[in-house]
């Protein structure tokens, strides 16, 4: 009801619509034309979770969804188990001095740095807007 | 019949000039004015003088030649020319009103897998050899009638109506196109009434977009409907609104028309009530 008062009393013009919604398929056309720059982002996004905890590398599964307002990123993956080191805070903050480049080798606890360092220097991708989604890992095999 | 000049330009072109110019018009989405874009552009390249022949590359779907009024004299089309069953001289149609613009027409009875890529490629060379501006009238769609059709070309122009649909398509089909061709943006039916109330996408909507360098825009108007129907091309109409539109993209890409494009003013009450043309 307040729905309907609020665009009788403020109707958005169809163009902005239009607008609104080209740019919303866009980006999710230009996500799934890009699968080396989502392989990549789903490559980091292991690397990162799995300083915390054991994921099952081989069932990852990253996509892309268009919700109402918004590109949703849904990343399906699976928990084996807890790390002992995820207590820790990662990383101090890092002092002016300290060289940036160097963020993972030698200074905390974390399991296995080579995989990491690999990782590391990948370039930016694309950042597209992602949304958490409140609910329990699922399937991945729902959206295919 | 149509004169746009007073004294046409005689046909000597600058002389040391190896290769003609290879567009192709183009959009993905299907209905939006191709054909049409391509007529029109085509016979304004020809009357400024310069040596144009219009491809017609949608293979089973022929109809730049109706669009161009020139229907009833094609005697060849471009797979006899690429099967070696007619001399490309034979296949190229004149038109008495512009001396300088040939037409190379589509098959009809034939399918787009039947036309071979590199053979294609090589029929837009040879036509390189002989005219300034070759203009290429792609299919609809993204598949092997739309890749034969930009083989051969190193610029295009995307032709896209203000519509979700067709800049979607014009979307996909600028990543197709790539880094390999320049490319340039034709805005077509436009409704400047509806844009203003916000019930129309803007050229600026569409460009925000596709973000491509502008090379007109195109009015939605009954003018471009009525020369359809008779086969004149709304280009060779001096008195037109919209014929300049598409003298002024000739303009642009020849180079001699530096002007930014500007929209098409809405029709007044009087325009209306008229209506012009019939």
């Amino acid at each position: 009801m307040l729905d309907f008062l609020k665009r009788f009393f403020n109707p958005e013009p169809s163009s902005v619509t239009a607008r609104e919604r080209l740019r919303l398929v866009l980006l999710s056309d230009h996500l799934a034309l890009a699968p080396d720059v989502v392989e990549s982002l789903k490559h980091d996004l292991i690397s990162v979770i799995s300083k915390y905890v054991d994921v099952d590398a081989a069932n990852c599964d990253v996509t892309f969804e268009q919700q109402d307002r918004a590109v949703a990123m849904l990343a399906n993956i699976p928990i084996l188990g807890m790390k002992p080191a995820a207590k820790k805070p990662p990383e101090p903050p890092p002092s002016p001095e300290a060289p940036r480049v160097e963020l993972t080798p030698a200074s905390a606890a974390v399991a296995e740095p080579p995989a990491e360092t690999l990782a590391a220097p990948e370039p930016a991708a694309p950042k597209p807007r992602r949304r958490r989604r409140r609910r329990a890992p699922v399937n991945a095999a729902a959206h295919g | 019949m149509h004169e746009l000049r007073e004294e046409p330009l005689p046909a000597a072109p600058p002389p040391p000039r190896p290769r003609g110019r290879a567009i192709v018009v183009t959009s993905g989405k299907g209905g939006v004015g191709k054909t049409t874009t391509t007529a029109n552009v085509g016979v304004a390249l020809a009357a400024t003088g310069a040596r144009v022949v219009l491809v017609d590359a949608d293979v089973g779907l022929r109809n730049l030649d109706i669009v161009l009024g020139l229907e009833a004299r094609v005697r060849h089309h471009v797979l006899d020319v690429l099967e070696g069953n007619a001399d490309l001289d034979d296949a190229l149609v004149s038109d008495k009103r512009v001396p300088t613009l040939k037409l190379l027409a589509a098959s009809q009875t034939r399918e787009k897998d039947d036309v071979d890529t590199a053979a294609f490629r090589g029929l837009i060379e040879r036509l390189r050899e002989r005219f300034d501006y070759v203009l290429i009238d792609c299919p609809a769609g993204i598949e092997k009638g739309f890749q034969n059709a930009i083989v051969g070309a190193d610029e295009a122009i995307v032709v896209c109506t203000p519509e979700v649909s067709a800049v979607r398509d014009a979307d996909r089909v600028v990543g197709l196109l790539g880094d390999r061709v320049s490319i340039r943006l034709i805005v077509n039916r436009l409704r400047p009434a509806l844009v203003r109330r916000g019930k129309m996408l803007s050229v600026d909507d569409v460009n925000a977009i596709l973000r491509l360098p502008l090379l007109g825009i195109i009015a939605d108007e009954p003018g471009v409907i009525v020369s359809t129907n008779k086969g004149e091309p709304i280009s060779l109409d001096a008195a037109s609104p919209t014929g300049d539109a598409y003298r002024k993209i000739a303009g642009r890409i020849t180079g001699t028309d530096t002007s930014a494009p500007e929209a098409p003013r809405e029709a007044s009450f009087f325009d209306k009530l008229f209506g012009g043309q019939r």
